[in-house]
């Protein structure tokens, strides 16, 4: 029987009722009495030297209020990056610095050198365009092709960066002769050169900051469309404007998705506080989406080699990759993260494999900031092993469902250590894979391949069998490895005088359903109804410090810590009880929303004890304190490991080289489910951005750097139209050892897992038809498939 | 966006008089003259909306003729053009229900997208587009990308379409803009079938002689299997090559003929 309500229970989403209904409430709907409009004067070229800026060409113009040019904010911090890594000879990376606007050079098209605050957003862009013809920018020649940007020291995105590397990793560098030597041994060695394509983000509400200041009390706010707001104030307040945070309120109210790309801190945010503070009047901009297009951080643009030895029965033997991946103008927050620990320490996938080695070079380039997109880092590992396996399976001749059942690892086998240095701590990729076949109807696929045939199209199955890490910790490791931050979560749960909770969360929703989640979960310990909960997020005056939503950590760690500040209650509870029911503390059990004195039928509600803590007339006043209020800060002792295994069928119209996805099955093992309805959306979700990823978004840069897919002209996003029904199961569960409630995390999975099933199930398609294509790189347009077929 | 003035008059007569100004822009329905504005890459100084105009808009059968006012929406052409159903297929599928329910014919065949469907169908259907003015024949009136036989100032009145015997459009769809990559119409009329092809030309809209002469003998798939189009001078771009394009324009042609009804 589904249950009705609790953890594991289908409950609607509560905030959809406000988003359907138009009474969401983003930081564009915020209208501030007396506001000014800032907006940003970007570069049309990807390189070149400012010459001058004349702002006496526009200070005069009607409404402009100010003009700032990078000139302004020299004396400021620059806006950091999030994570140390060290190249393979010792040497930290290079770190250059990322200022608020532009100066001296602008090192992408849409850098901002500028911005107009003006008293209308179209007296703003009528003096921006003034401001663009008033100023002189000397072209320079555009760094784009990561390959060249390497090879070319003369042509540098940073002056003081000769070859544009920002750093040379090896992970992990004592494998290296190892890996080596077991290439050389192996029998057969599969080969596979890769590009793992740039997305753009395209959150359905683009980014938007609205600054203000307090000359009362000299203090700032900042509402924002971030999906960190606390990480946000410590960037802006502590390393770029050196505001003391006790000065500093961040809200991010409604934000309408992020992908990753609104994690991070963006110069227009400090550029909208100083603005405010100047002028003694609050400040906004919203980007168009074209500016969207230029500035958002973009996701993957890796170039990869990736070789497997193996056995001619398919047993891995090595595995070792050789990666370009691009960073863009400039480091953006996690942009030094999400190719390296989030990536390489992936890439022994789901398989026992005795050694692997990973080099990544990462490269400065004259394009937007690439930093982490749905799945960032994961999906490129996943991508390069299980295209590569199905290779090797199709060069050796052998079903690629067999050749990963003999290199799956087996259950008995975890804890187990991956020769990149993670700990898997349980699964069953055995099931998932044997549930995604059934689910599939596998057996029955020669069939469907012979009827596809019949109206002459190519059917082809595709296989990706997947594993990610999840809820990135522990802190003192990640410390270790370079990490700038903390990757704890927090979560204070606020029992109000009546029994109502006000649960206030580290985690941000933008759009995951955390709202309606977490309610679920404090009303399943605490055995009340979940109406009798709300929880809070976004707002740094009233949550305590978390650090936000990515990486699929929200109820992974910050669901953790709302589990620990609840027993907190708990405990509390059981002394007060103790003390209202003359019994002695060890004798309180707590279970259905009662505290009960076992094996009696004396009692008492929750509420009535919520109640005693704010009333306290009868309390142990000398043994607790009043009120009933938990602060629990969660570190997780490791990841989590989702994985699965996703089935892909594809129809092919050799005609036209047209990809019909025409099945999609996903069997997850995500561990302990909280609400399935929300966990089959996520997956849902997340594989209808890897279809987009694996068959239509292009994002292309020309070689003079500019932005080719600009727009919904030429910038395809995935529709209904383009996808399945897709089939999700998430039966195969192995909770997570180590977090309270065995999650795993569930956001991500689905962008990680789907490129490689739809890749690998067009070259099936093809090879069964007689095409003998080894490889298409994404997006697998019409134009390339048939190109690929006509060879 | 920049200020403009706006103005909607009612009389062919009021529209050319409003457009005899140097900065007036005729405006049908804006579904591409609106999104260029906001971008700031047209600065009309006055709006002459024609969607005002009475006698510019409907659809009526005139003999073996559909006349179609060129201020008519392709939502009031997908669902009154029946006595040309290959018409009427083929505006139902433009765009999307709000492009649709705005855009009309004469915005479509003055703005001449490279990629729209209209300009296809005129071409295939040996139109004639009636101007303020004057009549031109389809095959006088497309002159490359963006270009037409318009005179500054003309207004499209109506476009006239001899309706076929058979007809088919066929459009492969870019995925972004979901504007012809390839478009085909094939249209049979008594004396000959007439093949147009969008969306694949660097030059714009054009007719494929060799098809339109292999379908003219025999109306079936099978006489054009062994026709195919030079990739010289078609579009290449992120979507497609320009042999793929060629390729396709076969492809569509053969499926426009089998589809024909």
């Amino acid at each position: 029987m589904p249950k009705d309500s609790g953890i594991g229970a289908s409950s609607k989403r509560r905030e959809d009722v406000r988003f359907l209904t138009g009474n969401g409430n983003y930081t564009d709907d915020h209208s501030m009495q007396g506001e000014a409009h800032a907006v940003m004067v970007r570069s049309n070229v990807a390189h070149g030297k400012i010459l001058s800026i004349d702002t006496s060409a526009v200070e005069n113009m009607p409404g402009v209020l100010a003009v700032f040019t990078g000139e302004d904010f020299v004396e400021v911090g620059g806006n950091p990056a999030g994570w140390l890594i060290h190249s393979r000879d010792g040497e930290p990376m290079r770190e250059p610095k990322r200022p608020v606007l532009a100066h001296g050079k602008v090192r992408h098209v849409g850098d901002a050198y500028a911005a107009i605050i003006a008293e209308t957003v179209q007296q703003g862009r009528d003096a921006a365009e003034a401001l663009a013809a008033a100023t002189e920018i000397e072209e320079l020649p555009a760094v784009v092709n990561m390959a060249a940007a390497v090879a070319n020291a003369d042509n540098r995105v940073h002056d003081e960066i000769p070859d544009n590397l920002c750093f040379d990793w090896g992970w992990i560098e004592d494998n290296r002769d190892a890996v080596d030597q077991a290439l050389k041994d192996a029998p057969h060695v599969t080969t596979l050169e890769l590009v793992n394509n740039r997305l753009v983000p395209n959150a359905m509400e683009p980014r938007s900051s609205i600054g203000e200041y307090y000359s009362s009390d000299d203090s700032y706010k900042l509402t924002t469309t971030s999906q960190n707001p606390h990480l946000t104030k410590l960037l802006v307040c502590a390393f770029v404007l050196g505001i003391p945070e006790h000065k500093m309120t961040v809200v991010a109210p409604d934000v309408g998705g992020g992908f990753g790309s609104k994690i991070y801190h963006y110069g227009e945010e400090a550029l909208v506080l100083v603005a405010a503070k100047k002028l003694r009047r609050p400040v906004r901009w919203t980007a168009e989406r074209s500016e969207s297009f230029l500035s958002d951080a973009h996701g993957r643009d890796h170039v990869t080699t990736i070789e497997v030895g193996a056995t001619l029965d398919g047993e891995i033997l090595a595995i070792r990759t050789n990666t370009l991946a691009n960073v863009g103008a400039y480091l953006s927050n996690f942009s030094t993260a999400t190719p390296t620990f989030l990536h390489g320490t992936l890439m022994a996938g789901p398989y026992k494999v005795p050694h692997v080695y990973v080099n990544l070079k990462a490269v400065f380039t004259n394009t937007a900031p690439v930093d982490a997109y749905r799945g960032a880092g994961r999906p490129e590992a996943t991508y390069s092993i299980e295209r590569a396996v199905d290779k090797m399976a199709r060069e050796l001749k052998l079903d690629p469902v067999e050749v990963r059942r003999k290199n799956l690892l087996t259950p008995d086998q975890f804890p187990y250590t991956t020769p990149v240095a993670l700990v898997y701590d349980t699964g069953n990729y055995q099931a998932t894979l044997d549930k995604a076949l059934e689910l599939a109807d596998y057996a029955g696929f020669e069939a469907r391949a012979a009827e596809s045939k019949s109206r002459g199209k190519l059917r082809g199955m595709g296989l990706s069998t997947w594993i990610e890490a999840c809820g990135i910790a522990p802190s003192h490791l990640v410390g270790q490895l370079g990490s700038r931050v903390g990757l704890y979560d927090a979560a204070t749960v606020r029992v109000n005088a009546t029994g109502s909770i006000s649960v206030m969360v580290g985690a941000h929703s933008h759009g995951q359903g955390h709202e309606t989640v977490f309610a679920q979960i404090v009303a399943d310990k605490l055995g009340i109804d979940e109406g009798a909960v709300d929880i809070v997020h976004g707002d740094t005056s009233k949550i305590p410090f978390g650090m936000g939503s990515y990486g699929s950590r929200s109820l992974a760690v910050c669901g953790s810590a709302m589990d620990r500040a609840m027993d907190k209650i708990i405990a509390k509870g059981k002394k007060i009880a103790a003390h209202m029911l003359e019994a002695s503390e060890g004798d309180i059990v707590f279970e259905d929303g009662s505290f009960k004195v076992e094996g009696t039928d004396k009692a008492k509600a929750f509420g009535e004890i919520a109640f005693a803590a704010y009333v306290p007339h009868n309390y142990p006043l000398e043994e607790v304190e009043p009120g009933l209020e938990e602060t629990a800060f969660y570190d997780p002792n490791n990841f989590t490991y989702p994985a699965g295994a996703y089935l892909c069928e594809v129809e092919v119209d050799p005609d036209t080289g047209v990809v019909e996805v025409v099945a999609f099955t996903c069997a997850d093992d995500f561990g302990n489910v909280m609400n399935p309805m929300i966990v089959e959306g996520q997956v849902h979700g997340g594989v209808v951005q890897g279809i987009g990823q694996a068959m239509i978004e292009n994002t292309t840069y020309d070689e003079n750097g500019q932005l080719m897919s600009g727009s919904y002209m030429d910038y395809a996003m995935p529709r209904a139209d383009d996808v399945p029904m897709i089939t999700v199961d998430h039966s195969c569960a192995t909770p997570c050892t180590h977090n309270p409630l065995g999650v795993k995390g569930c956001g991500e999975a689905g962008a990680i897992g789907s490129p490689p099933a739809l890749v690998n199930a067009v070259i099936d398609a093809l090879n069964r038809g007689g095409h003998d294509v080894a490889h298409i790189d994404m997006p697998v347009t019409p134009s390339r498939v048939w190109s690929a077929m006509n060879g | 966006m920049y200020n403009f003035e706006f103005t909607k008059p009612t009389s062919i007569a009021d529209a050319v008089a409003a457009l005899a100004d140097e900065d007036a822009q005729a405006l049908g329905g804006g579904q591409t003259l609106i999104p260029t504005m906001k971008q700031r890459l047209a600065m009309p100084g006055t709006l002459v909306s024609l969607t005002g105009i009475a006698e510019m808009k409907g659809v009526c059968r005139d003999g073996d003729s559909l006349a179609i006012g060129g201020a008519t929406t392709h939502a009031t052409v997908a669902a009154e053009a029946g006595d040309y159903p290959g018409l009427a297929a083929m505006a139902a599928h433009i765009g999307d229900p709000a492009v649709r329910n705005r855009g009309t014919i004469g915005g479509s065949l003055a703005n001449n997208d490279p990629s729209a469907c209209y300009p296809c169908a005129a071409l295939a259907s040996g139109a004639t587009i009636v101007t303020n003015t004057r009549e031109i024949a389809a095959d006088d009136y497309f002159q490359g990308l963006f270009t037409t036989a318009l005179e500054e100032g003309e207004i499209i009145i109506n476009v006239k379409f001899p309706i076929p015997e058979k007809s088919n459009y066929q459009k492969f769809v870019q995925p972004a803009s979901r504007f012809a990559l390839v478009g085909v119409m094939v249209a049979k009329y008594a004396d000959g079938v007439r093949v147009a092809v969008t969306g694949a030309s660097e030059e714009g809209v054009f007719r494929w002689t060799a098809a339109e002469e292999a379908l003219s003998a025999n109306f079936s798939a099978d006489a054009i299997a062994g026709l195919s189009v030079d990739a010289d001078g078609m579009i290449g771009d992120l979507h497609g090559t320009p042999e793929y394009r060629a390729h396709l324009i076969g492809v569509m042609t053969k499926r426009a003929v089998a589809a024909a009804a």
